[in-house]
């Protein structure tokens, strides 16, 4: 067992665990996009990235792949988390605005506009659908190809591969694939969040139920007030 | 290409750490590209997956899957290079080929190509040819060193003739020499043997200048064909059981009169040889033995 500090609150973890294994086993929310349970740790995204060490001299880590050691200091929402994670969201709406699941980030996450040149790719290079293939599906039918701006997924050869069991597990996965409401304004980077989050909770009765529990989202109220 | 190569590269390699890398390495040194057929066919004897190896071979900017010209031109624009004017290097080779990077020109002679960083920056600009690193070029520089790759170095091998010396070779069984003072290859005597190969069969004759691959036939041999060497004398065969550290062919056994031998590659287009000391010297010396790669 080791010993962590998270968020102030000290904590005893099995040895191998990652940050984000025992921030989320102690309930401390952290967001992610690359990892999934199930899957290796990949480190891709860098949207978990949480704080460690002791100031003034800490540093920003992905925590999915970074393994909790005895003494450690963590802080999974410290003010420069939450501005690096939310400069990653901006950059992922930069390159795919279409994507549902990152469209829901931004929302969670506050962010309203996003800075940079508009794209639309339509990957983000998180390889859950090559881990996927490869360890779940045991099939290694598609891969990673090239390096740098032209890197890119597919099969060996662009070709139909023989190895593909056809599962359709790698457009399960791909956070690119989940396709956003489109409401009215298709090409904003940012969708409306509205039509994101049904219903808009923040205009029921205050003793109606609502739907979402997890987190208040308010983010159309948000939409509203860039 | 032949698929027994292909065995006999990725059986050379087995067990190798990196073994895709230098598997990858060998076929692309035989073909100047790699072939999809040699990819696929390398997955299903590694058992590595046919992704796995597309991946490696698509990220490294040494190997490349588009057939190259016989003559490879990478111009260096690495941060040192780019100002010391590498682009117009590049602008250069590109008038002057008529292609642009990542081409290959027509008569499949020349393929252009830029890379970033040789690392010899402190030589820079730096033009890498078949091999052959060219240090400083100015614009003027590009003609001289396409009309010399052109050539294909052939005087340049005649001109390392300081470290390639002349071979004196002798039949290992009748002792007759077989270098041929009729013919020349390289301003040297020829070593002439015959060669044959399924029922077609003639002489061939070999540069006798350590480390040159230049040669002349009879017959116009297909690469990736295996000869069977004799002597032209006593017509005994020349061929032992002694694998090709290249590409694990046999190899032809010559001898030197003092003794040791030369070892050439039975396998035409291969054209690895090398010289074996056995036996040769103080005891201490078992075995010693020079290497070219050619
Ligand atoms: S559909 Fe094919 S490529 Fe996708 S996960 Fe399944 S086996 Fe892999
Ligand atoms: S295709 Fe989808 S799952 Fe695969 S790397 Fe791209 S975004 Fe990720
Ligand atoms: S979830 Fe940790 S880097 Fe993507
Ligand atoms: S930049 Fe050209 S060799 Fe380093």
């Amino acid at each position: 067992m080791v010993t962590i500090t998270i968020n102030g609150l000290e904590v005893s973890v099995e040895e191998g665990m990652t940050i984000l294994e025992a921030a989320r086993f102690f309930g401390f929310p952290i967001p992610t996009l690359c990892h999934h349970e199930g899957l290796s740790p990949y480190g891709a995204c860098r949207l978990c990235v949480v704080e460690i060490g002791e100031e003034p001299r800490t540093k920003v880590v992905s925590s999915c792949t970074y393994p909790a050691e005895n003494g450690l200091k963590v802080r999974t929402a410290s003010e420069r988390v939450l501005r690096a994670r939310r400069m990653i969201i901006e950059l992922l709406l930069a390159s795919c605005p279409q994507s549902k699941i990152i469209q829901d980030l931004a929302s969670a996450h506050g962010v309203s506009h996003q800075r940079f040149r508009q794209e639309y790719e339509d990957c983000i290079m998180c390889g859950l659908c090559v881990r996927m293939c490869s360890e779940q599906m045991v099939a290694k039918a598609i891969g990673f190809r090239g390096r740098g701006t032209n890197r890119s997924i597919g099969t060996p050869f662009d070709v139909q591969s023989d190895v593909c069991r056809l599962c359709g597990a790698c457009m399960y996965i791909c956070p690119a694939c989940q396709l956003r409401c489109t409401f009215n304004e298709p090409e904003k980077a940012v969708c409306n969040a509205c039509a994101n989050f049904q219903p808009p909770c923040i205009e029921q009765d205050r003793f109606h139920d609502m739907m979402c529990y997890m987190d208040p989202c308010v983010a159309c109220e948000l939409a509203k007030t860039p | 290409m032949n698929p027994e190569h292909i065995e006999k590269i990725v059986q050379r390699h087995r067990g190798e750490q990196g073994a895709l890398f230098a598997i990858l390495e060998d076929i692309q040194n035989h073909c100047h590209y790699l072939p999809e057929d040699a990819l696929r066919k390398v997955s299903q004897l590694t058992g590595e997956s046919l992704v796995d190896i597309f991946g490696v071979a698509t990220f490294y900017k040494a190997f490349s899957l588009k057939p190259r010209g016989n003559h490879h031109v990478s111009v260096c624009l690495g941060t040192a290079c780019h100002v010391r004017s590498a682009p117009g290097l590049v602008d250069e080779f590109t008038q002057q080929l008529g292609i642009t990077p990542g081409e290959t020109t027509g008569d499949g002679e020349f393929t252009l190509e830029t890379v970033n960083c040789l690392g010899a920056c402190a030589l820079g600009p730096i033009v890498l040819v078949d091999g052959r690193y060219f240090s400083n070029v100015k614009r003027p520089d590009v003609k001289k060193i396409i009309s010399r790759a052109g050539a294909g170095f052939r005087e340049s091998t005649a001109e390392r003739a300081g470290s390639s010396f002349p071979l004196e070779v002798v039949c290992p069984h009748c002792r007759s020499a077989l270098l041929d003072t009729q013919n020349l290859i390289e301003d040297h005597p020829a070593i002439s043997l015959m060669a044959s190969s399924k029922g077609t069969s003639g002489w061939v004759r070999l540069s006798s200048l350590f480390g040159s691959r230049c040669h002349e036939s009879e017959h116009a041999f297909a690469d990736d064909t295996q000869l069977s060497y004799s002597c032209p004398t006593c017509g005994r065969i020349l061929t032992t059981a002694t694998p090709c550290i290249e590409c694990g062919f046999p190899v032809g056994s010559l001898a030197f009169s003092g003794g040791g031998s030369l070892h050439i590659c039975s396998l035409w287009g291969c054209r690895s040889h090398r010289i074996s000391l056995n036996g040769l010297g103080s005891p201490g010396v078992a075995h010693e033995e020079i290497v070219t790669r050619v």
